[in-house]
């Protein structure tokens, strides 16, 4: 058989792009270019990057499978906090054991973690560390923690709400729910996280204070760029068998699955594990770029807009989910962070920071209801690959394979 | 002869309607069976309780050689035991294609890991194909299948269903929307189908039922009102009374 991505040449095209645009950043880039691109810039492409990973999940699981899951932004941020954890204290144990060594007496192990304890959680009042740390001082249990947290609570919740068939409207709900339980369970001093403090620092990886962040920040990039490509093309894979073709066809009518043979909630639950357990990696990689978590992160209209980028760039195309996040999210910064001119209507000035949320409601609106296919819709025009218009009803079997709207013309 | 499906004693109750009523059915091997009745005497809700779609509130529904019952099992699992449905409105996957919807209903493993890691090959390409010319289809396959003419994706459900490779066949209206050619046509694959599995068909239309020559069960208000050749019940003054008098 043909390789892959010779059968399925977006996906050739999508990873040929985003190579290009790496190389592009990093021969722009302070630390291994010509400085053209600032390190700030970098870190907002490489998080921009994530973004577009995290919609790819969003894509798997409600752009194919037909799961509006209003939640994925929890499992992101689950990913960041577990990755935080680990930075957190692997560099507040780095300074704690240098300033412990000017003593008279070495330190014993558990004055060492006492310190520790007293850095971290001297903002909330306390100096405990709480059972969730247990992990935090071994980097690879605490990745592994990036993957497990957030694939376990997804196993869970899916479990139960598959089980019960709650599905469409209820199931958002329930998943925003989840959301909501979640960060609101963060911002409590006593979660053991931090509170409404989060993790701060990230940026700063333990024992290399020595490196440049303009370096730092392109490896981040690097890694985020990797990991979009190899979770795009396992994306791809997964959805262009016959595994695509069952959770498309769940998506259209579930019931007609079910008596086909398929147990509907197992692939159900299988898909949503998985999404959130890219979502988590893409959180893991985006939040050491942003430099600080906060439970306001996981709030659930992070979910919302997660939904909103991947339907303005195009459900149901994983390329149009990555195009719709990067886009949509450069395109808030820019208006949200000031610097669009206003407008001036002489009776009214637009400011674009309180306007735009509304612009951005508005646009999501009117490509639900005109633009289907969102900005990946675009690309079919351009190929001229466009699916059969047909309106109408059927005309029955005598008219063959016409219907009402095309025979009437 | 031993019986493929028993059903006895079922009944159910919509909101305090009975739509079945102590309703008792059999049905062996390799045979065909074809049910009328008047709309809403519960034929497609019969199908329901046997596919797992309806819970009943009283009643058995039996299950092969060994007896099991399908009651406690879920409508993934009586599919994977061997029975195959199709619906009165025809329901393939209009977003994909012919292929596609065949080879999804083509009887192989169904879990998510198997189905993750399933290879077309060769030979499931050629089940495919042969199916795609039982029902006619075999140039459509590489369209999508929403657009086909209704008779053709009554046709395209039919070849599902025989993708499954069941041991029972519920079929509900199958020739609704098909011209007389087509109707011919249908009629010839259900009978080639009942020579080596069981098959029940719901149809309205008399004429389709006396080609497929076969034992009629008439359904009435949720409980069969006769059984017999088509002959028999048409000549039972009770079934001329509440359906052909109409
Ligand atoms: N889910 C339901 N809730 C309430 N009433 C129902 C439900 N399903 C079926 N019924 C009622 O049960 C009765 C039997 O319906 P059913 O669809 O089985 O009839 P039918 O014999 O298939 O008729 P037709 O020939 O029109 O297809 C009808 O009166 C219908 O209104
Ligand atoms: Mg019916």
């Amino acid at each position: 058989m043909r390789p892959f991505i010779i059968r399925h040449p977006s996906v050739g095209v999508f990873l040929a792009l985003l190579a290009l645009f790496t190389i592009f950043v990093t021969v722009m880039s302070e630390a291994y270019g010509l400085g053209f691109v600032s390190t700030s810039f970098v870190k907002t492409l490489g998080k921009t990057l994530c973004l577009g990973l995290v919609a790819i999940s969003m894509d798997l699981v409600w752009g194919y499978c037909g799961i509006l899951s209003l939640g994925h932004f929890a499992f992101f941020g689950l990913g960041g906090y577990m990755i935080g954890m680990w930075l957190m204290y692997a560099r507040t144990k780095l300074i704690v054991v240098a300033s412990l060594a000017n003593a008279e007496l070495p330190a014993t192990e558990q004055e060492v973690v006492d310190a520790i304890g007293n850095q971290i959680f001297g903002v909330v009042g306390s100096s405990d560390f709480p059972l969730i740390w247990i992990f935090a001082d071994s980097f690879v249990l605490q990745m592994a923690l990036v993957v497990l947290v957030p694939g376990l609570l997804a196993l869970i919740f899916g479990w139960l709400a598959f089980r019960s068939r709650v599905t469409g409207v209820y199931l958002s709900i329930l998943t925003q729910a989840m959301t909501l339980a979640l960060s609101v369970y963060l911002f409590q001093n006593d979660s053991g996280l931090r509170g409404n403090n989060g993790l701060s620092g990230l940026q700063n990886l333990p024992g290399a204070d020595a490196i440049a962040q303009s370096h730092i920040s392109i490896w981040f990039f690097w890694a985020s760029a990797a990991m979009l490509g190899l979770c795009y093309m396992a994306a791809a894979w997964i959805v262009s068998g016959k595994f695509g073709s069952v959770i498309r066809a769940i998506r259209d009518d579930e019931t007609r699955v079910r008596f086909l043979g398929y147990s509907v909630e197992g692939y159900k639950l299988f898909i949503f594990v998985v999404t959130a357990i890219i979502a988590g990696i893409a959180g893991a990689l985006y939040y050491p770029q942003a430099g600080i978590i906060n439970p306001a992160e996981i709030a659930p209209i992070a979910s919302i807009y997660l939904a909103v980028w991947v339907a303005i760039g195009g459900r149901g195309r994983l390329y149009g989910a990555v195009i719709g996040a990067a886009f949509v999210s450069i395109v808030s910064t820019y208006f949200t962070g000031g610097q669009a001119p206003d407008i001036n209507l002489g009776f009214y000035t637009i400011q674009w920071v309180d306007w735009w949320l509304v612009a951005l409601g508005l646009a999501f609106v009117l490509v639900t209801l005109f633009a289907p296919k969102g900005i990946g819709g675009l690309i079919d025009l351009f190929e001229g690959r466009r699916s059969p218009d047909r309106h109408g009803a059927d005309l029955g079997p005598d008219a063959g394979s016409l219907r009402e709207a095309e025979a009437e013309k | 002869m031993s019986m493929l499906l028993e059903v006895s004693g079922v009944s159910v109750t919509f909101d305090g309607f009975r739509a079945i009523n102590n309703l008792s059915f059999q049905i062996g091997d390799a045979e065909m069976r074809a049910i009328i009745g008047p709309n809403g005497a519960g034929k497609t809700t019969f199908m329901d309780i046997v596919t797992g779609k309806t819970q009943p509130d009283e009643g058995h529904v039996l299950w092969g050689p060994k007896s099991v019952s399908l009651l406690k099992m879920s409508e993934s699992q009586i599919a994977r035991e061997g029975v195959g449905r199709k619906f009165q409105r025809p329901t393939v996957f209009e977003d994909q294609s012919v292929f596609d919807n065949l080879l999804m209903a083509l009887k192989n493993p169904r879990g998510a890991f198997g189905v993750l890691f399933y290879r077309l090959g060769d030979k499931d390409r050629e089940r495919v194909r042969l199916l795609a010319e039982e029902i006619g289809l075999q140039d459509e396959l590489s369209r999508k299948s929403g657009e086909l003419s209704h008779g053709q994706k009554q046709w395209l459900e039919i070849g599902m269903l025989l993708a499954q490779d069941p041991k029972l066949l519920l079929i509900d209206e199958p020739a609704a929307g098909m011209s007389p050619a087509e109707r011919e046509h249908t009629t010839e694959i259900l009978r080639r189908a009942a020579k080596t599995r069981a098959v029940v068909v719901v149809e309205h239309d008399m004429e389709f039922v006396r080609r497929l020559d076969c034992r009629v069960t008439v359904l009435h208000e949720g409980a069969v009102l006769a059984e017999g050749s088509l002959d028999h019940v048409t000549s039972n003054q009770d079934v001329i009374d509440v359906y052909l008098g109409r």
